[in-house]
Formats: C-alpha cells, structure tokens, sequence
C-alpha cells in the first residue's frame, strides 16, 4: 500500500512537471486514429494480489468519440517518427509533421491514471519506426512488462508488431499482452509493394506466423503445466484499407477468411479510407470515405464468423462486390430463391440463420421456443424479428401469401430498397493507377 | 379487493410468494410497503422470512436453471411498476408446469421479463461504462449516477475487482445509497445531507486531488484527437452514449 501511494505522488509531480505532455498526447493519439481495433475482449482476468485492474472477458466501451466509434482503450503511438513512406499512412517520412515520442514512464502513467478513473480498458500501442523494427519493438515491449511487472496493472493491453521485428522480440511482447495484431494494410500484395514500397507480405506475414507459434506452444505447455504462462490469450487482430488500392471485395474477403482460418486470429478490421496525403497520386482521391462498403465488408465478415457461411457464397468470380444498396445476406438470399420459403417450426438452425431479418439471437430463441408449440408470425414479431425482410422467407403457423416463390426475387429487392434514398458511395470515382 | 405488503426486498417477494401457497389466497396485487394502498383495501402484511424465501427458491431449482433464477433478481432489480406481477405469475406457470418453461419465448410472461433482464443488464454495463471517478483531495475515487433501474448491486463485484487497490465510492443518486469500498471491503452507505455534487455530478474544484483537473484535461484533448472529422456520425454517438448519462461525464462538460 505504502509503495502505491508513493507511485501515485511521484506520478502527479510527473504530470505537472511536464507541460508537453499535453501537446504529446494530442500528436500521438492524433497519429494512432486510424487504427480501428478497440477491441478489449477476450481475455478474462481478475485481479491479482490487489493489484490495479482486470479483464472482464467482453469488451466495455467507455465512452464513443463524435465520430460514433467505441473508445475502449487508450490509443496512442510510442513515437510518430518513421523510416517508412507508406503512401497511406499520415505519419510517412516525407511528410512535414511535428515529431514526438513519449518515453515508457509517460506511456505507463498515462495508461494507470486513465485505468484507475474508469476512462479506459487498457492500453493500445503502436508506433512509427525508429531506428529498426527491432528497436522500436522493445520499447513496446518494455511498455507492457513494466506496465505488468513493476505496477501489477492487469488490465488490457494490445501491442502492434513491428514487421521485421524478431522472434525473441515478439516473444516477449506475448507474454505481457492480451492481444497482438500485424496489420496487412492492403488487399493484395501487389497494391502494398506500389503504395508502400518498404514493405511486403513476408515482413507482415513473418511476425504473424510468431504470434501464431507462441499462442500454440503456450496452449501446449498449459496443458501441462497450468502455472505455464500464457501468450497474448485474446489472439492477435489485423486490419487492411479499403478502397485505397483497385482490389474487389472478392480479393478482400477471400484474404480476411484465409487469415480466419489461421488458429489465433481473432479479429480482421476493414478500414474504409481517408485521404491523408492528397499529393500522393498513386492513391485514388476520394471526396468521401468508402463508409457503405465498409460497413457491406463487416456484414459479410459477420456472415462468415457466426453466420456459418463459406465465403464464395458471398462473393466469387461472378459476383466480385457485394451489394451497396442491399446486405450481404439478403443479396445471398435473392440469388438463391430454391431454398426458401424455410419454415420456422421444423427448419434447422442452420437454415433459420440464412433467413434474411433473423439475427442469431432470434434464431436461438425460435429453437428453444417451437418445443413448447407452433410459434406464428405475431410471436416472431414479438421475439424482435425484423418481418419486413423475413416475410418473404418464411412461414410459419398462418403465414404467409407472398414469399420469394411468388414475388420474384428482383421485385423483393425494390421493394426493400425502395423507402430508403439510394446511397452513394464515393468508391471508384477516380483511380490513377 | 386484496393487497400482499411487502417489505420491498426480494427476499420479502418470495416469502409473499410462499404465503400465497401457504394460505392458498391469491391477492389481487402484490406491492413495497412503501407505496400507497387504495381506501377499502384488505391488506396482509408479509413478514420476510428467510426459510420460506429458499423454499421458494429449492421449488424453483427443480425447474429452472441456476442462471433463470439469477434472472428473476435481476428483473427484480428494475423496480418497474407492478413487477411484482409478473414475477408471481412467472414462478407459477414455472412451478405448476412438468417441467418449467423457462425458454418458452413465446409465453408473454418468459418474453417480457426476458426483455426487462435485458433493460436491466443494459443500464448495469452502461454504469460500468460511464462511471467517471474524480479523484478527491482525500485521496477517494468518487463517482456519481442516476441510473434507470436499481443497478448498483450487480457492478459491485466488477469495481471491487478492478479497483482493489485504490479507495473508491459510486453513489446513486436516484436512490440516495452508495457502494463505499475502504481497500479492504465495499459498504453501502447514504448521504445524510443532500450535498451539491449529487445534482451535478461534479465534485467542487477545491475538494479535488491536485492532479484531477490535468488529467480531466487530457482524457477530452485525447477524445478530440482521436476522432476522425470525416467520419463525424453525432447520431451514432448519442445512440452509444445516451445524453442522460452526459452530465456525468468529463468530456461531455
């Protein structure tokens, strides 16, 4: 207790002392915005020893910025100087920028102050790269080890990987974080190569295949050893642009699910992008951020995470991108006419999930439901199903007159499309590749 | 008519509950002690009984999960109007079917109180979010709230664990009580004079730790930077972060 209030008194003097801590935040988190991922689910731990913080297993956003988005934790980067000139990216070499970095006693202070007055979750680090990847990766890593080891804070953290970084390097960082993410930045390999010439898949994929390796031989050893330290035990994340570089959605989707299939991801994040460095023309200018399709991308990474969907039922060669003015369930729902109308009463799960209008909560409470009777439209109603769209896919006990079988497919799409304004979507106005 | 007074405890709800089968009179409506009865109302007065509270609760153990019955609590919890209605009639059906019907969405009962658990759960997490604790001069992180329903009890555990090592208070100010926790055990206490602070959620400068007014200051320069202006979304936030819960907040001043 004693030694606590001593770190409390010394960091407040820290705070006061240092007027420039306030112009370092701002620049710093202003640099790391563009990292979607707030995530702090996943791991659950509770304190240990009356230490500071916990875990909570799911997420908890404390606050949304104007822009909407969860603030889960505390976003910033170590520094905003960088080696790299990716074209994307605000923080570029080339750019004109005032450069700062926070040293590991202001990162730490920052996150336990923030933690102890319930703003955040954790921490999110990232970083520009100084030096060498491997540099700037123990930095990080201090970060978190001290954040664990010196103050006994038990909250989340999530560390970005350097590509290039070692595997010692990342080795260490897994053993104090939560979570650990390698962004992919592009769609195809041939877009990060033109727009990011400093990098490439294999320095992205390499930490990747570290983090995945650590994760495994941990998940061994504690069966053996329950004391055996875990690694980065909510998994590790990435992200890539959308809209940045000519790639369709099938590219798009068929990467996020091959990374699906890796045993320790988590989690893809689809960026929709914001032209930060207008002067660069080898990126396309947009007068406004990609945000419908976007959002399309994540429904269709929902649709294969809980939906039980295969990706080429979503998109493939004959259907490259998914639909704007429709989700991506509704469009698989119209192009597929033969496997409806389902019936609620006797259908399986599985089948009651493709019903467009029907989320997966609604579709547990149907299973448990119909053994006690028939269920009919007006308890659907009640259960929260959306019977504007469903009703063309199902019946059920006194339903219905008009399903997919007999309004056809193309009328049911302009009827569902019709009240709301068709959305634009800056995509593709001008691409100078 | 026939009223069930009850000393508004949940304990006092299911010994209500066992005196109904024990006397085999159903009243037309079981209510708190502390709301107004209608003139010409025969009213019995239910004395909390812990043995009577757990024969309801082994009779409804045969039935139910554990987890349904953590539930009625919970919906307990939400003080609506007449609840008390719904939970009576709940543990009949459950208690008089073969087999209970705790997932029998399409029974009105299941569905409402699987909604007001929902409501309930809803407002707990929200007071997990948007608690602000302020650090006072005496070195206690306080925190102020007026949630919906009576959710405090279901956040004790969270902040007890989380901030184990720190002296922290979170009052409802709704509801006049708060949770104390002294570094060693949380309390409930109340407030017995109104202070200032339970209207505006905000502690005065002169009683706040010398270096609350800083970090106050970085965590909304860190909101304003973080935010992405193109893709400024008002609507979006207020529907995360509903206004009521903006007077609270350090970025929202």
């Amino acid at each position: 207790m004693k030694l606590n209030l001593l770190l409390t008194e010394h960091s407040f003097i820290f705070a006061c002392m240092n007027p420039q801590i306030f112009d370092k935040l701002k620049l710093l988190a202003e640099a790391a915005k563009f990292d979607v991922s707030c995530a702090s689910s996943g791991t659950t731990r509770s304190n240990a020893q009356k230490g500071i913080g916990s875990a909570a297993g799911w997420g908890v956003c404390h606050s949304f910025t104007e822009d909407g988005r969860c603030v889960s934790l505390l976003k910033i980067m170590l520094t905003n100087y960088c080696i790299y000139d990716c074209g994307y990216c605000a923080n570029r070499r080339s750019n004109d920028i005032p450069r700062t970095t926070f040293s590991v006693s202001e990162i730490i202070e920052l996150t336990i102050e923030f933690y102890r007055r319930n703003y955040i979750e954790g921490l999110f680090l990232s970083s520009g790269i100084v030096r060498n990847a491997d540099y700037t990766m123990e930095r990080m890593a201090r970060v978190a080890k001290d954040l664990r080891t010196i103050h006994r804070y038990n909250g989340y953290i999530h560390l970005k990987t350097i590509p290039g970084a070692s595997r010692e390097l990342i080795g260490e960082a897994g053993l104090y974080a939560d979570r650990l993410s390698c962004n992919v930045e592009l769609p195809s390999e041939q877009s990060l190569k033109f727009i990011a010439p400093d990098k490439d898949y294999q320095s992205i994929y390499r930490p990747m295949h570290y983090i995945q390796q650590g994760f495994l031989e941990s998940k061994e050893e504690k069966k053996k050893f329950r004391q055996a330290p875990r690694f980065a035990p909510a998994g590790q994340s990435t992200q890539m642009i959308i809209g940045a570089s000519p790639d369709d959605d099938n590219r798009i989707l068929h990467l996020a699910n091959a990374m699906y299939q890796r045993p320790a991801m988590r989690r893809v994040y689809y960026s929709g992008y914001i032209p930060v460095n207008t002067y660069d023309n080898r990126l396309p200018a947009l007068t406004a951020p990609p945000l419908v399709r976007e959002n399309r991308l994540y429904q269709a990474d929902w649709l294969m995470r809980f939906y039980h969907f295969k990706v080429d039922e979503i998109v493939n060669e004959g259907h490259p991108n998914l639909d704007l003015d429709i989700d991506p369930k509704l469009a698989w729902a119209l192009r597929n006419p033969q496997f409806f109308p389902v019936d609620v009463n006797t259908a399986d799960y599985e089948m009651i999930l493709r019903v467009p209008g029907i989320g997966t909560k609604s579709a547990q409470l149907i299973v448990a439901s119909r053994r006690y009777g028939n269920l009919s439209s007006e308890h659907l109603r009640k259960m929260g199903i959306v019977m504007k769209r469903a009703k063309y896919f199902i019946t059920c006990r006194e339903l219905p007159l008009f399903t997919v079988q007999e309004v056809k497919p193309e009328r049911i799409r302009e009827l569902l499309t019709l009240p709301a304004k068709k959305k634009k979507d800056a995509e593709g106005l001008m691409l100078n590749f | 008519m026939l009223y069930f007074i009850y000393d508004y405890t949940f304990e006092g709800l299911l010994t209500a509950i066992f005196d109904i089968y024990n006397r085999k009179v159903f009243p037309d409506r079981i209510q708190g002690g502390h709301l107004p009865v209608p003139l010409f109302t025969e009213t019995y007065t239910v004395v909390s009984d812990p043995e009577k509270a757990d024969r309801v609760i082994e009779g409804l153990k045969k039935k139910i999960s554990r987890q349904a019955l953590h539930h009625l609590f919970i919906c307990y919890l939400s003080e609506i109007e007449n609840i008390e209605a719904s939970l009576f009639r709940y543990i009949r059906k459950t208690l008089e079917s073969p087999s209970g019907i705790e997932v029998n969405f399409a029974d009105e009962d299941v569905l409402f109180l699987s909604k007001i658990y929902k409501k309930v759960q809803n407002e707990a997490e929200r007071v997990k979010q948007f608690v602000r604790f302020q650090k006072t001069a005496d070195g206690i992180y306080l925190a102020i709230m007026d949630p919906l329903y009576n959710v405090l009890p279901l956040c004790s555990d969270f902040f007890q664990d989380r901030y184990a090592d720190q002296s922290w208070l979170v009052y409802d100010s709704r509801r006049n009580y708060g949770l104390f926790y002294d570094l060693r055990k949380t309390e409930v206490v109340h407030f017995d004079q109104p202070i200032r602070p339970l209207q505006t959620g905000k502690m005065e400068d002169e009683h706040l730790d010398e270096s609350e007014i800083a970090f106050q200051r970085l965590w909304n320069d860190y909101l304003k930077a973080i935010t992405i202006r193109e893709r400024k979304n008002l609507r979006l936030q207020r529907q995360f972060m509903p206004k009521r819960f903006w007077k609270y907040l350090t970025e929202k001043q």
